[in-house]
């Protein structure tokens, strides 16, 4: 699945992959294409609090694996 | 205080007059006060008209009598934006990236401070966002072993916290002990050699041209020398109302990262991010509710970039907020943000449907 968050500011891209995370089966991924800049640093630190798993982050592409 | 200052100190103290050797001699008393606060010598205390032309001044002035060795300018990832800029300015910068409590990477700083052609070392005394300090005595050891200076950036603790000797140089700003606005200071160890590079005038040694703010420098060190003899019970105070923050805020709000060092830090300053809220909401919802916070989150800063010291610490950046306590500040204001908080941060998450 992949979720297009290009051109929205954070907190909107992580509220989106929180809220869309639960349509992923557990144990497939999802990709968010994300431009801010802050999504760099918040995408990673929602996958660390919500213990959930950050595959790849690059090109503005974060890939994050539903582990529960 | 600075009423009669304006009256008495508004001559030039360069001026062989009554009134400038009146000024000159309230300016030796407050540059006197102002070196003893700040653990130095008065002529090796040089005065400027911010904690941020301290900075530029001085960092540029030590790599520049260092140019012979070599240009680079190596700091810490979560230095101020102020000497982030004098780095990129005086030479080759390079970073030294941190731990998540925003603590310098010590193995990397060594390698990059012994490496050839390092002009001036760059380290803060503690990070002014998150509070966490920074180990100045080891780093200062790691310089001298390189012969390389060492220039710290004191000013989130000079009079709220000890800042460790050692250092070449040092920087400060009156108005973060509640002095006022428009005073630096930049304190050189004698030995430590300084080269301006930019036209010197004949004041303070060329390190801060022009006629000198005489009764805000006095102000200034009336404020430090007032801020330091209740230092100790700030201190004790801050430290336990901080901790009472902490510890409120990770237990009554759902997905919330308190940062930086919980001990090795700076009395006063809190900071810590909520998952799914927008940081100028929550700074404008508590600005209602009568409390005057920071945010280092990208919605709230001119750049719309995030604080690059939460990027460099990886912590959650939006629904960033940064508490400091002042000396006014009492035990109710701490209890009741401590009380509102969670509701606020529910109504906002409730608003995008988390």
């Amino acid at each position: 699945m992949t979720l297009d968050c290009r051109g929205m500011l954070c907190p909107l891209p992580v509220i989106k992959l929180a809220q869309t995370i639960s349509k992923v089966a557990i144990g497939d991924t999802i990709t968010v294409l994300a431009d801010d800049p802050a999504a760099a640093t918040d995408i990673p630190a929602w996958c660390r609090m919500r213990s959930q798993e950050l595959v790849s982050a690059e090109n503005e592409q974060y890939v994050v694996r539903r582990v529960s | 205080m600075l009423l009669s200052a304006v009256d008495s100190g508004w001559a030039d103290p360069a001026r062989l007059h009554h009134e400038g050797r009146t000024a000159r001699l309230l300016l030796d008393n407050a540059r006197a006060v102002l070196a003893e606060g700040v653990g130095v010598r008065p002529d090796e205390l040089y005065l400027t008209t911010s904690g941020t032309a301290a900075i530029h001044a001085g960092l540029a002035a030590v790599a520049g009598a260092r140019r012979r060795v070599g240009s680079t300018v190596v700091h810490s990832a979560v230095e101020h934006s102020a000497v982030l800029h004098a780095a990129a300015a005086a030479g080759t910068a390079v970073e030294v990236g941190v731990d998540p409590l925003g603590r310098i990477d010590r193995d990397a700083f060594a390698a990059e401070v012994a490496k050839p052609g390092v002009a001036v070392a760059a380290l803060q005394s503690a990070n002014h966002e998150v509070g966490t300090r920074q180990p100045i005595a080891w780093a200062a050891e790691v310089c001298a072993e390189a012969g390389v200076p060492l220039f710290v950036d004191g000013a989130a603790s000079i009079g709220h916290d000890v800042v460790p000797g050692g250092w070449s140089a040092l920087t400060a700003s009156a108005h973060k002990w509640g002095g006022p606005a428009g005073v630096g200071l930049l304190a050189v160890r004698k030995g430590t050699r300084l080269a301006p590079t930019w036209p010197v005038d004949e004041r303070e040694d060329g390190l801060s041209p022009g006629h000198p703010n005489v009764p805000e420098i006095l102000a200034a060190a009336a404020a430090l020398q007032a801020r330091l003899t209740e230092a100790d019970e700030l201190d004790k105070l801050h430290r336990a109302w901080i901790d009472e923050l902490r510890q409120r805020i990770a237990n009554d709000i759902a997905d919330v990262e308190v940062v930086g060092d919980p001990e090795d830090r700076l009395p006063h300053v809190l900071t810590f991010s909520c998952l799914y809220v927008d940081g100028e909401a929550l700074v404008t919802a508590l600005d209602a509710e009568g409390f005057a916070v920071s945010s280092g989150s990208a919605c709230t800063s001119s750049t719309l970039r995030p604080s690059h010291v939460l990027a460099a610490m990886g912590v959650l950046t939006h629904g960033n907020i940064r508490v400091s306590l002042g000396r006014t500040s009492t035990h109710d204001e701490v209890d009741r943000f401590a009380t509102v908080l969670p509701g606020l941060v529910r109504r906002i998450r409730a608003e995008v449907g988390m």
